[in-house]
């Protein structure tokens, strides 16, 4: 069994690099293209943790996370946030909204998998 | 009986009544409850025009010519209506620079002339004698007359008696001790007297009812009302003449004007009337009232002359009795003693009114113009040394008074008995008369010269002197008759009232015309042809300007001083206590606690001086405050630059105040424009910001492949392939953000490079399309393209116009149907417009989005499906492009219908190259 | 602001309005309309010249009063 991992990115290319770093970390990983697909995934995959884009067409990587926390399910994901924006109020807003980290693009591909690593340390893995 | 003792008494008790009103007005002062303070006293006050030459003299002139003695009094009230403007200034300018005289006023107006001041000051001094004789000569020969009563009996020659015996001496002795009493008890920085002007108010008061009584007696009592008095007296073909003066030539109507003309000037220029209608002025708005209020009393107080004059010519034997004297001597006739008394009276305040008045203006010019700047010059030392002096000023001042009195005594033994008394008022008239062109002149024309004014008071003085003062000397037999009769030498053309020739004019009138044209020519033709000092154009500016300036004039001094030396110095002339009342005032003023603490700016100084200008006149007070001030020499280009923008600065202020409407409109758009800034900057952050994550974009791209290239030696050749495809495509991405980026930029800043020729725009679609023509057979999209048969050219720069192009045909193969795609280009000719439509069948373009699709980054479209790859400028760098040479770009498209966007740009009028 | 405007265009009325009646006096007290009055004749018993004088110099007076204090 391995930790589940939703990639939520509307770039390609980098949703891409995300999975094959993952993969490579032995994570089992999903795709979703936008907003809406991300919480749809989140049911039926039922991730151990999301790498959510802020900036995602139809719901925004905020609102798919205030989603995802209004259920009683999220208790146990983690949600790690990448964004484009670092500043101090995007960070404490993701903060609000429920998030666990937050990485700013362009990201050190090492760095991102410790934070994902620490953030499922000691995490059950899901059924 | 009127014993000499009764009549003495009588005079004593009103004087002292006198006193009593000073007093109590200088008391009210004191409390700042001022008595003064209001234009009826102001108005009355004016009435010391009206002296014992009006008293008894205008009963007499118009027993010898009929209205002939209107003119003093019809003069005045016409020149009251232009005091509106004329006098307001006065006083501002007075006020504001601390004038004390006339002469102060000349001589501050031509940059602080010592020379000038004293100059009108001895015209005023020579000018005033005769006037003062007048009052004397008046007064002796009413207190003589009434001393004789009942008998009416015409006094002895002048000076027969000897001065010891002489009531004229008296009189004037008394008089003189009188004006010390009341006009020098303290020394006052602005010169004001509140005690002396409530005392001429009242002065005014008791010769206009006393003149009234006997008015109305004569009139009503001793005959039966004007009509009656008139009616007999024009049964008399002597008297009857009296009623016509002019006679029939128009020319005998010169008098006439040129005698209306004087008074004019006199009302303006005595010194008396500019110390009580200017100095003594205590608020502007007085002026306003006294308008009409002043004429409305001399038309009162000359209302009974002529019913006066007939009812003495019908009562009197002819020639037996001096038409002078009617006022008293008609009711002495009647056995009126207390009438006659009354007239007395009323007779002496209108002397002593005119004498008080006129001799502490005369002493304050003599004082401050003509004897301290040489004593200063001269004594420098030696006068610093003494702790204060503001009690050597009371000292001189008390000594100018009484010589001026005892010099008008002199003149009245000398030439009194040679005219009647309205006729030695005139000489005095005409002399005042020469101050009018260098003031009037000076308060409204800036080029007036020192050199000018000197020119032209002492030509116009030197005129009247030959035409009406060797007269007067002559006549009185002190001067030999033949030379005017022969003239000087013998040389007809010199004959002092026939100067130069100039026959059938009434002496007065052959005098103010020489000494008017000589005075005037002079003034205006020097002023052309000299050059005005640094001191005199700030001078010159500051009078003609001063309606218009607001607040304290600084900056026209540049230099060190220490504020402890200025209070010093002020503390010599004001006393030290005075001083430092003063300047501790002015401190607080200035928001410092102490006066030790000021700073000795030009404020400072200038503060300074107007303080001693009041005590001393504005000539001496710089010459004092230069000796403690180390000053710069200011040179005349620096004056004039600052002149310049004063005047600048006041003319600006004037049209700003006009303009304040048109400046509220345009703060209201400023403010609006300020909003539109904000926004704009808002989306300029926005931008930045926009920008920043689109870059980072790719680049996260390309950073997290290299290091997986980098970290994963060991991938195989298809992922390791696949990978790098993606890098390169994500670098050319990137390039191409920046370079639009950039590119946006540099048209927005107009900095980008045009090369403007003639185009057809045919062969920038066929370009534009063969370019893109293989692109649109990979998609497999239809493109049909349509041109017009003739089309006007337009001019562009070819590039940039098939940037647009390309731009446009690109995006058309993005969103066009993806199954069965068909573009169609036409260019077409408008009336004055050369236009291009690239027509899409895709899924169009909601109508809320077209507004937001020419904004940078605003991409529209199904990002669900693969994202449209733009970097989101196109749009908004086409539409640059097209705005830039006068064209418009824009967007027609319905839902599902296709969209179409077009731009047309302007046909080339012009030739380019 | 309004208020200082009008004020300074009642000023303004004012000034002309006080120049007209200079101009008035100007006349009313010089040649030729003086000669009109330079006659024998008399107005209730009194010298035409004498009245007219009189009777110009007060309405005169009037006229500046008017144009000083009704002028507000």
């Amino acid at each position: 069994m391995a930790y589940r991992v939703l990639i939520a990115d509307d770039e390609p290319a980098i949703a891409t690099s995300l999975e094959f770093l993952l993969n490579k970390g032995g994570y089992d990983t999903q795709i979703a293209r936008d907003g809406e697909v991300a919480l749809r995934a989140a049911k039926t995959f039922n991730p151990d943790l999301i790498v959510l884009d802020l900036m995602l067409p139809r719901l925004s990587g905020l609102e798919v996370c205030m989603a995802l926390r209004a259920t009683p399910q999220s208790e146990r994901l983690k949600i790690l946030m990448l964004s484009a924006r670092g500043g101090a109020s995007e960070r404490e807003r993701a903060r609000v909204a429920g998030v666990d980290a937050y990485q700013v693009k362009p990201f050190s591909t090492k760095e991102l998998l410790a934070q994902v690593r620490d953030l499922l340390a000691g995490v059950p893995i899901g059924k | 009986m009127l014993q000499g003792w009764v009549i003495v008494c009588a005079s004593f008790a009103y004087i002292g009544f006198l006193f009593a009103v000073a007093w109590y007005a200088d008391k009210r002062a004191d409390q700042g409850r001022s008595l003064i303070s209001t234009p009826y006293i102001y108005a009355l006050s004016l009435g010391v025009y009206a002296t014992a030459w009006t008293f008894y003299g205008s009963v007499g002139r118009a027993a010898s010519d009929g209205v002939g003695f209107l003119p003093i009094y019809i003069g005045p009230t016409l020149m009251m209506i232009l005091w509106w403007f004329v006098v307001r200034k006065m006083i501002r300018i007075t006020k504001i620079n601390r004038l004390t005289s006339l002469a102060d006023f000349v001589a501050s107006r031509y940059g602080k002339s010592a020379l000038l001041g004293s100059l009108v000051t001895v015209i005023a001094v020579v000018g005033i004698l005769p006037y003062i004789s007048l009052q004397l000569k008046a007064i002796s020969t009413s207190f003589q007359i009434l001393l004789q009563y009942p008998e009416i009996v015409m006094p002895q020659k002048v000076g027969t008696a000897g001065i010891m015996n002489d009531t004229a001496f008296y009189i004037a002795v008394f008089m003189a001790l009188f004006t010390v009493a009341f006009g020098t008890r303290k020394l006052d920085v602005a010169e004001r007297h509140e005690g002396m002007v409530a005392a001429i108010a009242f002065e005014s008061l008791v010769k206009l009812i006393a003149f009234l009584a006997v008015g109305v007696y004569v009139t009503f009592v001793m005959f039966n009302g004007p009509a009656d008095i008139f009616s007999q007296a024009m049964r008399n073909p002597q008297l009857a003449a009296l009623a016509t003066p002019f006679g029939g030539a128009a020319g005998n109507y010169t008098s006439w004007i040129w005698l209306t003309i004087l008074s004019m000037l006199a009302i303006m220029f005595l010194p008396r009337q500019f110390q009580i209608a200017v100095v003594e002025n205590v608020d502007e708005r007085h002026v306003n009232k006294a308008v009409w209020l002043f004429p409305l009393y001399m038309l009162a107080i000359n209302l009974f002359v002529l019913p006066i004059a007939f009812g003495g010519l019908l009562h009197f034997q002819v020639g037996s009795v001096n038409a002078d004297t009617f006022v008293l001597t008609l009711p002495m006739s009647q056995r009126q003693e207390w009438l006659a008394l009354l007239v007395f009276i009323g007779g002496l305040s209108a002397a002593t009114g005119m004498v008080i008045v006129e001799t502490i203006a005369l002493a304050t010019m003599v004082c401050n113009d003509l004897v301290m700047p040489p004593l200063l010059r001269f004594t420098r030392a030696r006068f610093m040394q003494h702790e204060e002096l503001s009690n050597l000023l009371l000292d001189i001042r008390r000594a100018a008074i009484v010589s001026i009195l005892l010099l008008g005594y002199f003149y009245y033994l000398l030439a009194g008995e040679a005219y009647a008394l309205v006729s030695i008022g005139l000489i005095s008239f005409a002399a005042v008369a020469q101050f009018a062109p260098v003031v009037i002149g000076g308060m409204y024309w800036r080029n007036g010269t020192r050199a000018g004014a000197l020119a032209g008071l002492s030509l116009g003085f030197i005129f009247w002197a030959y035409t009406l003062m060797i007269p007067a000397f002559a006549q009185s037999g002190w001067l030999s008759v033949a030379l005017i009769e022969q003239g000087p030498f013998g040389i007809e053309l010199l004959k002092p009232l026939q100067l130069f020739g100039l026959k059938g004019l009434d002496q007065t009138t052959h005098a103010m015309i020489w000494s008017m044209l000589v005075n005037v020519g002079a003034y205006v033709l020097v002023s052309l042809l000299s050059r005005q000092s640094a001191a005199e154009r700030i001078q010159a500016t500051l009078f003609v300007d001063v309606l218009s300036q607001t607040g304290e004039r600084t900056g026209f001094w540049r230099g060190t001083a220490s504020a402890s030396s200025l209070q010093t110095l002020v503390g010599r002339f004001l006393g030290p206590a005075r001083a430092a009342e003063l300047f501790d005032g002015y401190a607080r003023s200035r928001g410092v606690a102490a006066a030790d603490e000021l700073d000795a700016d030009a404020r400072l100084v200038r503060f300074a001086e107007i303080q001693l200008a009041g005590a001393i006149g504005a000539s001496s007070a710089r010459a004092m405050v230069s000796s403690v001030v180390q000053e710069e020499p200011m040179g005349v280009d620096e004056v004039m630059a600052i002149i310049d923008e004063a005047s600048q600065a006041i003319a600006h202020s004037q049209e700003l105040e006009e303009k304040q409407a048109e400046l509220e409109a345009a703060t209201r758009e400023l403010s609006s424009a300020n909003a539109r800034l904000k926004e704009l900057d808002r989306l300029k952050d926005d931008f930045i910001s926009t920008v920043t994550h689109e870059l980072r974009t790719p680049l996260t791209s390309i950073r997290s492949f290299s290091e997986i290239l980098h970290d994963n030696p060991d991938l195989s050749i298809e992922e390791r392939s696949r990978f790098l495809a993606i890098l390169v495509k994500e670098s050319e991405r990137l390039t191409r953000l920046i370079n639009q980026v950039l590119d946006l930029a540099k048209l927005e800043s107009n900095a980008a490079e045009w090369q403007n020729v003639t185009l057809d725009l045919r062969e920038i679609v066929d370009d534009a399309v063969s370019t893109t023509s293989q692109l649109f057979k990979v998609k497999n999209v239809k493109l049909d393209v349509n041109f017009p048969g003739v089309l006007a050219t337009v001019a562009a720069d070819r590039d940039r116009l098939l940037q647009v192009m390309l731009n446009l045909l690109s995006n058309s193969i993005k969103f066009c149907d993806a199954e069965r795609g068909e573009v169609v280009v036409t260019v077409s000719q408008q009336r004055e417009s050369v236009q291009v439509d690239v027509a899409d069948n895709g899924i169009g373009i909601a109508k809320q989005d077209q507004a937001y699709i020419f904004e940078k980054f605003r991409q529209v479209g199904d990002t669900l499906t693969e994202k449209p790859p733009g970097t989101g400028l196109g749009l908004a760098i086409c539409r640059e492009i097209v705005s830039h040479f006068g064209g418009q770009l824009w967007v027609v498209s319905e839902k599902s219908q296709g969209t179409t966007f077009s731009f047309s740009l302007p046909i080339n009028t012009v030739a380019v190259e | 602001m309004l208020k200082s405007v009008s004020t300074r265009g009642k000023r303004r009325v004012r000034g002309q309005l006080l120049i007209c009646i200079f101009l008035l006096g100007v006349v009313l007290f010089n040649f030729p309309i003086l000669a009109l009055f330079n006659v024998g004749a008399t107005l209730f018993g009194i010298p035409i010249l004498f009245a007219y004088l009189f009777l110009a110099w007060a309405v005169l007076i009037l006229l500046m009063y008017l144009a000083i204090e009704r002028l507000q």
